[in-house]
C-alpha cells in the first residue's frame, strides 16, 4: 500500500497541507488554538449545542455539497479533500455582512451572541441548499442542533426569510466559486492510504474498500470511525486516546444507497441524512423518526453503519432496521458474512463483530404492500434528544386480516435493541383489533424489565411501550397517523 | 477618523431612548468577531488549568496521590489547598463556607479538590484525570426530604413573613386545602461556560478577565485568596456568552484558581472548564418543596395562607438566604392575603451549592401562589382565572405579606386586556367542548389553556446593593465614552445605557463608545442582577452626563454671556442664545477653555428600606407586571405535548428599547418554559448529577417555541421616576410560562372531566404528564366505583 503522510484540504480560501499531528485533534481545537479562528465556539464539545458549527464541502460523484457539521467532534485528520468553511469566510470581500448575517442583525437575532456564529452557519447551509425560503418547520429542523439560551429562537427563524429578501443564494460566494473549489478538491483526490501520526498514535484513512479490509485485518485493535459523532465524544469527554484509528471517510464505495427494487442496500459510510431520504420515502413515520435523529449536523456526519456497529441500546436505527428485517454484511479480508440484524446485538455493547471485521453494508427489505407499520420515538424533548423508548412495529396479515408476521422492536427497553417475543406471540394469528392489541400490550411485561435512569423511569418506559401498541392499534383503526408534534402533527398532516 | 455629518435642523438623534436600536454587538456576534474571553489574543507563555473533581458526595479525603498528575506530559504545576496564601474561601455571603479546595471533608460529588496547570488545556485535562484520591465515604443527604429526615441544618438564617392572625382565619375558613408540591431546579446553560484568564503584573498585581456578572466580588474574593489588598486586583469583562444568574457568584472559584496559578507559575493562566465539569461543579436554580395551606370562602376569596418554602441549597450558603427570601416576597404574586404566614427552609444537602438564577427564588414563590389559586378553582368548580381576578390587590387590601403597600397595581388592567385580545373565554369554551367529545370517543389528544399573571418586585432586597457608578468621558472631538459597573451578558444593558447617554447629550448613538466593564474605572459595584442593570447604571450614567452638561452650561453662560435658560441641547448641536453650535465645535470650545469633560456618576435607589428581622419595609421601588395565556395539546398515551399558542402582555414601563425588551420577554418565556417542562436535573443515589451535558439536559430548541407566539408591550410609563420611566425586564418574563404548566394541568384534568385536581409537579416532563393522567383516571374510576357501590 502506498501511504501518504500528509492531508490536504481547503480552509476558507487557503489550501492546507498538514502532517505529523495528533490523529484525534478536533477541528474545533485546531481552528481556535492553531489558526486562531475564534469565531467558531465551543459550547459543549459533544456535538449537542451547535456553537461550533462549520460547513464542510466535499465532492460526491463529482458534485460539491456543503453541509453543516459539529467541529468539536470532527477530527482534522478526517478532512482530507474537503473544503472547511468557517464563519470568518462568510463576509463579503467588500467587508459587508453576508445576507444571513445581515438578516440576523436586522431582526435582533442575537443577544449574548455566543451561539450566533454556529446558528449563522446552520442557516447558511440551509440557505445555500434552497432557492427560495424554506418553511418554518424546515428551518426549525435545520436549527434543532443549535441551542440558544437567550432569544427564544423567534427572530432567528424569521431571519432566514429576510436573508432571501436581501440576496439570492445563487449570488453567494460559495455558489459562485463552486466550480473552482470543486476543481481544487478534485486535484487533491487520490487513492492512496492516508496515515497521520504524532509518533505514538496513528489514524489511517484508506481510499478503497480493499485497503480498508487490509487495514482492519492487520490492525484488528484499531478503532473504526465513520462520522465520529460517537467516537468524537470518547476523545473529548472520556479522554480516551486510541492508539490506532481507521477512518472510513474517504472510502467512497461505502458511501452509497442502492435501491434494489425489493430492498435498499445502505453502505457503511452512507450518512444518516442520505439514509433518511431513502428510508423516509418508505413511510412518513420513518422520515419523522430519522428527522428527529440527533440534529442536522449529526445526521450529516453520522452513519447508519456507525449507529448499528456501536451497538447502543438507545440508538434509533436498530429498532427500525430490526422491524424491517434488515441484515448486516460484515467483511473480514476478502470474506463476507451476513447476519440478521436482530442477531447482531448480543449483549450490552457487545455485537457479533470480531476483531478484523467491519460493517460493510446493511440490507433493508422494503415493507410489503399492505403491511402495517408503526414508528414511535418518545423522548423528553421532541427534537435532538435520545429516546427514552423507541418502538418500531411491522405486521403482515393474510387475506382474512389475521396477523401472519409480527415484529415489535424496541429501543431503550433492554440492554440491546430487542424484539418483544411475548407481545408478538399475542398478535400472531389474531386480527389486529383492540383486544389483541391489549393482549400484546399486557404481554410486554414478560418481555422487558426496563431500567430507571435520567431519561425515564422504568415504570414510564413500561407504560409507554405498552401504550405504543395501543397507539398503533388506534391509528390503524382510524386509518391515519396523528401525533402531537412534528411533521405528523394532526392538523399539519391531515 | 469618524467624521459625523450634522444637519443643523434635525429634530431627532438616531439611537436615543425609546428607539428599537440594534444590539451594539449584533454585527460582531454574527461575524464571529465579538471577543469572549477565550477568543482574546493569548499572552505569550499562557498556561492552562484544569480541575480535579471529587468522586464522592460526602466523606473525608483519606489520601490524595497526585504523583501521576505531576509527572503527566506538559504539567507545570499542581495547585492544592496548600498553595493558597490568603484565605481558602470564596463565599459571596460572609458565611465562609465556600472553600476553593476542601481541606478534609468533601461536600458534593464534583467538588473541585485540586487543579493542574499545564502547557495546553488538553494536557491539563488528561493530567487531572490521573489523580488517585481515596475517601472515607459517609452517606450523602441529597434531597429536601432526606435533609428533613436527617435533621440537617439550614445554610442561612431563614426568613419569616407574618401578617394578621393565620391560625384563627384558617380555622374560620369555610374551605381549607393543605397539600405539597415538588418543583425542580434548573441549570443555567449559558452557552459560554465559566472562564477566567489571570495575567500577573508588577508588585504581585493581577489582572483578571472573568466571565462574571459581579466584577467587584471577583476582585475582592481573589484579593482575599491571594492575601493582597483589593487595589492589587483588576477585573475586566467586555461581555459574557450568557449568564442568567449563573455568573453572579459562581465565577469566584474559577477566577481564584486562575489567579493562584498565575501567582505560582509567574505566567498567565487560563481556566475554562469543560461543559460537563461546569455543569457538575457550579450551582443551579434551587429546587423547592412547597407545603401550602389555604383557607377560602365559597366564592373563592382567599382568607388565610400558610406556606413553607423548603429549598435544596446544597453544601453552602452562597445566595440561598436571599433566594429563599425572594421566594417569600413573591408568594403573594398579584394577590392580597388577608392573613398570611410564610416561612423559608434553606436546607443544607450534599449537592452542589445552588445559586442565583433569573428570578432568584421569585418564580418559585409565584408558583406557590398560582398553585393555591388552582386548588381553589378545582375545589369550587370554577375557572382559575375567575379566582385570580377575585383576589387581586385592590379594594380588599393593598398590603403585601412584607407590609409594603402596593401602588399603581396593573394586574387587573393587564389581565382584562389580555383576556380580550387572546379571546380566552371563547377558546376555553371550545377546548372544553372538544375535550368532552374526545373523552366520549376515546380520542388520544386533549387540549388545555391557562392565563396567569405576574407581579415582580424590582430592587435588590439587600437594600445597600441598590447603588451604581458610572464614568463618562467627552473627548475634545465630541465623541463620548461611557463606562459603568453593569455587565453585558446579552441582555442589552450596554446599548440601553449608551442610548441614555446619547439622549442626554443629544448626539447620535454612534458617537458613544461602549467600553468594557472594569473595576479600575468603577469601584465597588453591585452585581448585574435583580433585573436592576438598566435602572441603576442608566441613572448613574445620566448623573455623570448631567454633571458634564452642568459644566458645559456654566461655561456657555459665561463665555457667551447668555442666561442658563437660553442654552439648550438640541439634536447634534447646542443652542446658545439665538445661535446654534454643532456639538463637536461646542465641545472643542469648552475644552479650549479648560472645562472638565469627564465625570463619574452615581445613583442610589431612593425610598426603599427593609427590616428583615421584623419582616417589614418597602423592599421594592416598584413592581413590573405581565400576563400570559398559553394553550397546549397533550397525548394521553405518552404524555408528549406541544405548546400551540402563547399570548403575552407585559409591562416594561416606557420601553427604552422595544426590540431589546421584546427579546428579553421572548427569551425569558422560553427559558422559563424549559424549566417547567423538559429541563430535568437528575442525581443518582451516589449524588452524581447524571444530566450534566446538553445530551442529557434538555433546554428548549427552535421547534419547542410556541406555534403561535404573540408578544405585546403595555408601554405605560412607570409611576416612579425610574430611568426615563422605563421598567426592569430581565427576570419578570421568566415567570410568564407558569401559564404553560397550568395549561398542561388543564389538559390533564380533562380526562376526569375537570373534577379532580391534577396535582402536576414540575418539570412537567412527558413522564410526569402521563402519570398525572393515569392517576386521574385511576381516581375517577375509583370514585365511580364508590359511587355505584
Amino acid at each position: 500500500m502506498i501511504m501518504r503522510r500528509t492531508i490536504k484540504f481547503l480552509l476558507n480560501d487557503r489550501m492546507q497541507t498538514l502532517e505529523g499531528f495528533d490523529p484525534t485533534l478536533t477541528l474545533l481545537d485546531w481552528l481556535r488554538n492553531e489558526c486562531r479562528l475564534t469565531g467558531t465556539k465551543e459550547g459543549c464539545a459533544e456535538g449537542d449545542c451547535g456553537a461550533c458549527s462549520v460547513l464542510v464541502g466535499r465532492l460526491r460523484n463529482g458534485e460539491l455539497r456543503y453541509e453543516a457539521i459539529n467541529a468539536c467532534i470532527r477530527f482534522v485528520a478526517m478532512l482530507d479533500g474537503c473544503h472547511v468553511v468557517t464563519v470568518e469566510h462568510l463576509k463579503k470581500r467588500s467587508g459587508g455582512l453576508h445576507p444571513v448575517q445581515q438578516a440576523m442583525v436586522e431582526l435582533h437575532g442575537s443577544q449574548c451572541g455566543f451561539c450566533t456564529p454556529g446558528i449563522v452557519m446552520s442557516l447558511t447551509a440551509l440557505w445555500l441548499g434552497h432557492d427560495t425560503a424554506p418553511s418554518r418547520e424546515r428551518i426549525e429542523e435545520a436549527l434543532a442542533g443549535n441551542l440558544c439560551r437567550c432569544t427564544g429562537y423567534g427572530p432567528i427563524v424569521a431571519a432566514l426569510g429576510r436573508a432571501y429578501e436581501i440576496e439570492a443564494p445563487s449570488a453567494d460566494r460559495l455558489a459562485v466559486e463552486r466550480a473552482d473549489v470543486a476543481r481544487k478538491l478534485g486535484l487533491i483526490a487520490d487513492r492512496q492510504v492516508v496515515e497521520i501520526s504524532d509518533g505514538e498514535r496513528t489514524l489511517f484513512a484508506p481510499a478503497t474498500s480493499d485497503q480498508l479490509a487490509d487495514l482492519v485485518a492487520s490492525h484488528p485493535d484499531a478503532t473504526i470511525v465513520a462520522g465520529a459523532t460517537d467516537v468524537g465524544l470518547w476523545i473529548t469527554k472520556m479522554l480516551m486516546r486510541p492508539a490506532k484509528v481507521i477512518a472510513l471517510g474517504r472510502v467512497s464505495e461505502l458511501d452509497r444507497i442502492e435501491d434494489k427494487g425489493d430492498r435498499l442496500v445502505i453502505g457503511a459510510l452512507a450518512s444518516l441524512r442520505d439514509a433518511r431520504e431513502a428510508l423516509g420515502a418508505l413511510d412518513p413515520q420513518i422520515d419523522e423518526m430519522l428527522r428527529r435523529f440527533g440534529s442536522e449536523q449529526v445526521r450529516n456526519a453520522g452513519t447508519v453503519g456507525g449507529n448499528v456497529a456501536n451497538g447502543s441500546p438507545i440508538g434509533d436505527t436498530p429498532p427500525l432496521l430490526i422491524a424491517l428485517d434488515a441484515s448486516v454484511t460484515l467483511r473480514r479480508g476478502t470474506e463476507r458474512r451476513t447476519v440478521p440484524l436482530e442477531k447482531f446485538f448480543i449483549a450490552y455493547k457487545k455485537q457479533d463483530r470480531q476483531p478484523g471485521d467491519f460493517v460493510e453494508e446493511i440490507s433493508v427489505p422494503k415493507p410489503k404492500p399492505g403491511a402495517l407499520l408503526h414508528v414511535s420515538k418518545i423522548s423528553k424533548r421532541f427534537d435532538e434528544d435520545i429516546s427514552s423508548v423507541c418502538g418500531v412495529f411491522r405486521l403482515e396479515r393474510d387475506a382474512g386480516g389475521k396477523v401472519t408476521e409480527a415484529v415489535l422492536a424496541f429501543g431503550g427497553m433492554a440492554a440491546t435493541p430487542k424484539r418483544a417475543a411475548a407481545a408478538e406471540a399475542a398478535l400472531l394469528g389474531k386480527v389486529f383489533d383492540r383486544a389483541s392489541a391489549e393482549a400484546a400490550a399486557e404481554a410486554l411485561a414478560t418481555d422487558f424489565t426496563p431500567l430507571d435512569d435520567w431519561r425515564a423511569s422504568a415504570r414510564y418506559r413500561a407504560t409507554v411501550a405498552a401504550n405504543l401498541i395501543r397507539r398503533f392499534q388506534a391509528e390503524t383503526a382510524a386509518g391515519a397517523v396523528h401525533r402531537v408534534a412534528g411533521i405528523l402533527q394532526s392538523d399539519a398532516h391531515a | 477618523m469618524h467624521k459625523p455629518i450634522f444637519a443643523l435642523n434635525r429634530d431627532s438623534i438616531t439611537g436615543g431612548v425609546y428607539q428599537s436600536t440594534r444590539h451594539d454587538s449584533g454585527h460582531k456576534h454574527v461575524a464571529g468577531e465579538a471577543f469572549y474571553i477565550d477568543d482574546m489574543p493569548e499572552p505569550a507563555g499562557l498556561l492552562h488549568a484544569a480541575l480535579g473533581l471529587s468522586h464522592c458526595a460526602h466523606g473525608l479525603i483519606t489520601g490524595m496521590d497526585l504523583s501521576a498528575v505531576t509527572t503527566s506530559p506538559g504539567v507545570e504545576a499542581v495547585l492544592t489547598v496548600d498553595d493558597i496564601p490568603g484565605v481558602n474561601d470564596v463565599s459571596p455571603s460572609n458565611h465562609h463556607d465556600d472553600p476553593i479546595f476542601p481541606e478534609k471533608r468533601v461536600m458534593f460529588y464534583g467538588q473541585p479538590l485540586f487543579a493542574v496547570i499545564a502547557r495546553t488545556r488538553n494536557e491539563a485535562r488528561l493530567a487531572a484525570a490521573k489523580a488517585k484520591i481515596t475517601y472515607q465515604q459517609e452517606p450523602p443527604v441529597l434531597t429536601i426530604a432526606e435533609a428533613r429526615k436527617a435533621g440537617m441544618d439550614y445554610v442561612a438564617e431563614p426568613m419569616s413573613l407574618n401578617r394578621g392572625d393565620v391560625e384563627t382565619a384558617m380555622a374560620a375558613s369555610p374551605h381549607r386545602i393543605k397539600r405539597s408540591m415538588n418543583l425542580g431546579g434548573q441549570e443555567h446553560f449559558y452557552l459560554e461556560s465559566h472562564i477566567a484568564l489571570a495575567i500577573p503584573g508588577e508588585d504581585g498585581d493581577i489582572t483578571l478577565y472573568s466571565s462574571t456578572q459581579h466584577p467587584s466580588e471577583i476582585q475582592h474574593s481573589v484579593a482575599h485568596v491571594l492575601g493582597v489588598p483589593s487595589n492589587a486586583v483588576t477585573v475586566e469583562i467586555r461581555r459574557m456568552g450568557g449568564a442568567f444568574g449563573g455568573k453572579e457568584t459562581q465565577g469566584n472559584i474559577f477566577a481564584a484558581i486562575a489567579a493562584l496559578g498565575a501567582r505560582k507559575t509567574g505566567q498567565a493562566v487560563k481556566l475554562r472548564p469543560d461543559r460537563d465539569d461546569d455543569m457538575v461543579a457550579t450551582g443551579k436554580r434551587h429546587d423547592f418543596v412547597i407545603d401550602y395551606e389555604v383557607g377560602f370562602d365559597d366564592e373563592g376569596h382567599i382568607l388565610a395562607v400558610d406556606i413553607v418554602f423548603a429549598a435544596r441549597c446544597g453544601f453552602s450558603a452562597d445566595l440561598s438566604g436571599p433566594v429563599t427570601d425572594r421566594a417569600l416576597f413573591h408568594a403573594d404574586n398579584a394577590y392580597f392575603y388577608p392573613h398570611v404566614r410564610l416561612n423559608a427552609q434553606p436546607w443544607r444537602t450534599h449537592t452542589v451549592s445552588n445559586t442565583a438564577f433569573r428570578g432568584f427564588g421569585g418564580p418559585q414563590g409565584v408558583i406557590g401562589a398560582e398553585r393555591m389559586i388552582e386548588e381553589i378553582a378545582y375545589a369550587l368548580g370554577k375557572d382559575p382565572l375567575e379566582i385570580r381576578k377575585l383576589n387581586f390587590y385592590g379594594e380588599k387590601g393593598n398590603l403585601t405579606p412584607y407590609h409594603q403597600t402596593v401602588e399603581s397595581d396593573l394586574s387587573a388592567e393587564i389581565i382584562a386586556k389580555l383576556e380580550a385580545s387572546c379571546d380566552y373565554q371563547a377558546r376555553r369554551a371550545a377546548i372544553r367542548e372538544e375535550n368532552a367529545r374526545e373523552n366520549a370517543k376515546g380520542g388520544l389528544f386533549r387540549r388545555g389553556i391557562a392565563l396567569t399573571p405576574v407581579k415582580f418586585g424590582i430592587s435588590f432586597t439587600n437594600s445597600w446593593q441598590n447603588q451604581a457608578g458610572a464614568l463618562v468621558n467627552v473627548y475634545a472631538d465630541g465623541s463620548v465614552s461611557v463606562n459603568h459597573g453593569g455587565t453585558e451578558m446579552g441582555q442589552g444593558l450596554y446599548i440601553k445605557v449608551a442610548q441614555v447617554v446619547a439622549q442626554a447629550f443629544q448626539i447620535d448613538l454612534d458617537m458613544v463608545k461602549i467600553t468594557p466593564t472594569t473595576t479600575a474605572k468603577i469601584p465597588n459595584t453591585s452585581p448585574t442582577a435583580a433585573s436592576s442593570g438598566t435602572d441603576l447604571n442608566g441613572m448613574a450614567a445620566l448623573n455623570a452626563c448631567n454633571n458634564i452638561k452642568e459644566r458645559l452650561v456654566a461655561f456657555a453662560c459665561d463665555k457667551f454671556q447668555v442666561p442658563e435658560d437660553q442654552i439648550e441641547f438640541l439634536p447634534g448641536r447646542v443652542r446658545v442664545g439665538n445661535r446654534e453650535i454643532e456639538w463637536p465645535d461646542f465641545v472643542k470650545e469648552a475644552y479650549s477653555n479648560r472645562i472638565h469633560l469627564s465625570s463619574s456618576g452615581f445613583y442610589r435607589t431612593p425610598d426603599i428600606h427593609w427590616d428583615r428581622k421584623a419582616g417589614r419595609g418597602r423592599a421594592f421601588y416598584y413592581y413590573s407586571y405581565g400576563a400570559a395565556a398559553s394553550e397546549v395539546t397533550v397525548d394521553t398515551l405518552t404524555g408528549e405535548y406541544r405548546v400551540e399558542r402563547v399570548d403575552i402582555l407585559h409591562d416594561v414601563g416606557a420601553s427604552l428599547n422595544p426590540a431589546i425588551d421584546i427579546g428579553q420577554i421572548e427569551g425569558g418565556f422560553v427559558q422559563g418554559m424549559g424549566w417547567l417542562t423538559t429541563e430535568e436535573l437528575w442525581w443518582d443515589a451516589k449524588g452524581r448529577l447524571r444530566t450534566h451535558a446538553p445530551s442529557t439536559y434538555k433546554i428548549p430548541v427552535a421547534s419547542d417555541r410556541p406555534r403561535i407566539f404573540n408578544i405585546e408591550l403595555l408601554n405605560k410609563p412607570n409611576h416612579m421616576p425610574s430611568i426615563h420611566r422605563s421598567k426592569a425586564v430581565g427576570e419578570p418574563p421568566l415567570v410568564l410560562p407558569i401559564s404553560v404548566l397550568h395549561a398542561l394541568s388543564d389538559a390533564v384534568a380533562s380526562v376526569a372531566d375537570y373534577k379532580i385536581f391534577p396535582n402536576l409537579d414540575a418539570p412537567a416532563t412527558p413522564e410526569r404528564v402521563l402519570f398525572a393522567i393515569e392517576a386521574l383516571r385511576a381516581k375517577a374510576q375509583d370514585q365511580e366505583g364508590h359511587g355505584h357501590g
